[in-house]
């Protein structure tokens, strides 16, 4: 049983974007519990989630060894989903994430990849697409140990708001110890672009398949890179079956 | 066919709306093709862009009617499917969407809008591949992003094998021409004649230049300055300007 005092609240860094009221609620197994993964060297693993609620997943991938994680976070509450990776030698860590959703729900992902050996790369692309007084969250930290050389680790974060009040947040974080690494991050908040609205209104696009062309071609960079394509659709049709309930 | 009246329109700029359509008045019967041209600033693009009701651009007196039809009460999509073709001098690159895909769901809207049965994947394929022929576009660029990564010229190219398509009753081309090398200027002049020189259709041309006219010819030539059609005559007034200019002319 974890004691009260070490839950987390909105003042730890990791959760400082998380619905508080959520997080008084919620139980302490969810909130500080691990889904532990292991993938030998030179295995590759895939996992995929429609997130619901908190769920929290700690990999080591051993040396050469891949991890792929997709996921849609869509939930009609607060929802996290966090994964801590540890990439061996020469492994790799792939992740598309999509949050979406309307209402006054916040949903994140939070990534903590730690390359601890050389050679090891990581790739992480989230897109997150709100509206209402929704918020969409991502928190990703990726740490070079100092014998870590050769690393290549790439993430990227874009968000659109399709009204006002909806609310994205990200917060990269790098910590690189070595010296001989490659480490890429970019971010960008926004709205859907007007003029390929209007443009595609004038050949007779309706405003809301419009939207919906505009926001299929914005996510599905985040499933671009999932090695199972039939996936990949299914997870884009899983985000954009979020867009045509919205009352936008 | 389309007929404006006295044509008032505002567009939002930074420092607050700006007059720049100032009782323009213009009609262009069916089975005519009228030519607009005027210097730069004249309001040519604020025409264009304000017949297809582009957001920020007000039109705050007159009227506009299409085939009997009040357009400005139309959203910009109703426009279209009514049979209005807008043709950018900017085509609008959507990254991520195919021509295919954005030119399919365009065409089966306009389609359900008028009550018709969608097209299947092979029939629209079809169509796209006959008049891609005809403005002699490679198919792949079909299946490209819109206008993502085109030269200026095929943009061009792009917009009129869109309209092939679309198959518009009538289009407003606002600067088709521009951008375009002699070759291409020649198969997009065919382009228009062969799509819109029909019985029932109309076109207005916005451009600089006499050249497209040598291809297309008109049946008017309107100048527009300042806001307001200020001559009116036939295609050789369009060589009388590109002889003289617009400041001996207008």
């Amino acid at each position: 049983m974890t004691d009260l005092a070490t839950l987390p609240t909105t003042r730890d860094e990791d959760w400082r974007y998380a619905d508080a009221a959520a997080l008084e609620s919620s139980d302490a197994e969810t909130l500080t519990g691990w889904t532990e993964i292991a993938v030998p060297a030179g295995e590759s693993r895939a996992e995929s989630r429609d997130v619901t609620g908190v769920e929290r997943i700690r990999v080591r991938v051993g040396k050469s060894g891949k991890f792929e994680l997709s996921a849609v976070n869509a939930a009609p509450g607060y929802a996290r989903l966090e994964c801590e990776v540890t990439l061996e030698d020469g492994a790799h860590f792939e992740f598309g994430g999509v949050t979406i959703g309307g209402g006054n729900e916040t949903r994140e992902f939070v990534t903590r990849c730690i390359h601890v050996e050389p050679n090891a790369t990581s790739n992480q692309v989230v897109r997150a697409v709100h509206w209402g007084k929704a918020t969409g969250n991502f928190l990703g930290r990726i740490e070079v140990v100092r014998d870590a050389q050769k690393t290549d680790a790439a993430q990227n974060f874009r968000a659109i708001l399709l009204e006002k009040g909806a609310s994205a947040n990200t917060k990269p974080e790098l910590e690189i110890f070595a010296d001989d690494v490659k480490c890429a991050h970019g971010a960008a908040i926004g709205a859907l672009d007007q003029m390929a609205g209007f443009y595609m209104a004038a050949r007779g696009i309706p405003p809301e398949i419009a939207r919906k062309l505009q926001v299929q071609a914005f996510v599905a960079d985040a499933f671009e890179n999932i090695e199972d394509e039939a996936l990949g659709e299914r997870l884009l049709e899983r985000a954009l079956s979020v867009l045509e309930g919205a009352q936008l | 066919m389309l007929k404006i009246e006295n044509l008032h329109a505002e567009v939002a700029t930074a420092d607050g709306a700006k007059q720049i359509l100032n009782g323009l008045t213009l009609e262009v019967g069916a089975g005519e093709v009228h030519a607009i041209m005027g210097p730069n600033g004249a309001g040519k693009s604020t025409l264009a862009y304000a017949l297809g009701g582009r957001p920020g651009y007000e039109i705050t007196q007159g009227s506009v009617t299409f085939d009997g039809k009040d357009l400005l009460d139309m959203e910009p999509h109703e426009r279209a499917a009514a049979g209005l073709f807008l043709g950018f001098q900017y085509p609008v690159e959507i990254p991520g969407v195919s021509n295919v895909q954005f030119l399919r769901e365009a065409a089966n809207a306009q389609r359900k809008a008028r009550g018709e049965e969608p097209l299947t994947g092979g029939e629209f394929l079809k169509l796209a591949k006959e008049k891609a022929a005809l403005l002699r576009m490679d198919m792949d660029m079909l299946k490209r992003p819109v206008n993502v990564g085109f030269s200026g010229g095929e943009k061009k190219r792009n917009e009129m094998v869109q309209m092939g398509i679309l198959d518009p009753k009538f289009a407003i081309l606002d600067e088709t021409d521009s951008g375009l090398d002699i070759d291409a200027l020649r198969t997009v002049g065919d382009g228009i004649n062969s799509i819109m020189r029909a019985e029932g259709k109309g076109v207005l041309l916005i451009t600089h230049y006499q050249r497209l006219l040598d291809y297309v010819k008109p049946d008017k030539v309107h100048i527009l300055a300042k806001g307001r059609i200020v001559k009116t005559g036939g295609p050789e007034l369009a060589l009388e300007l590109e002889r003289e200019g617009y400041e001996e002319v207008v």
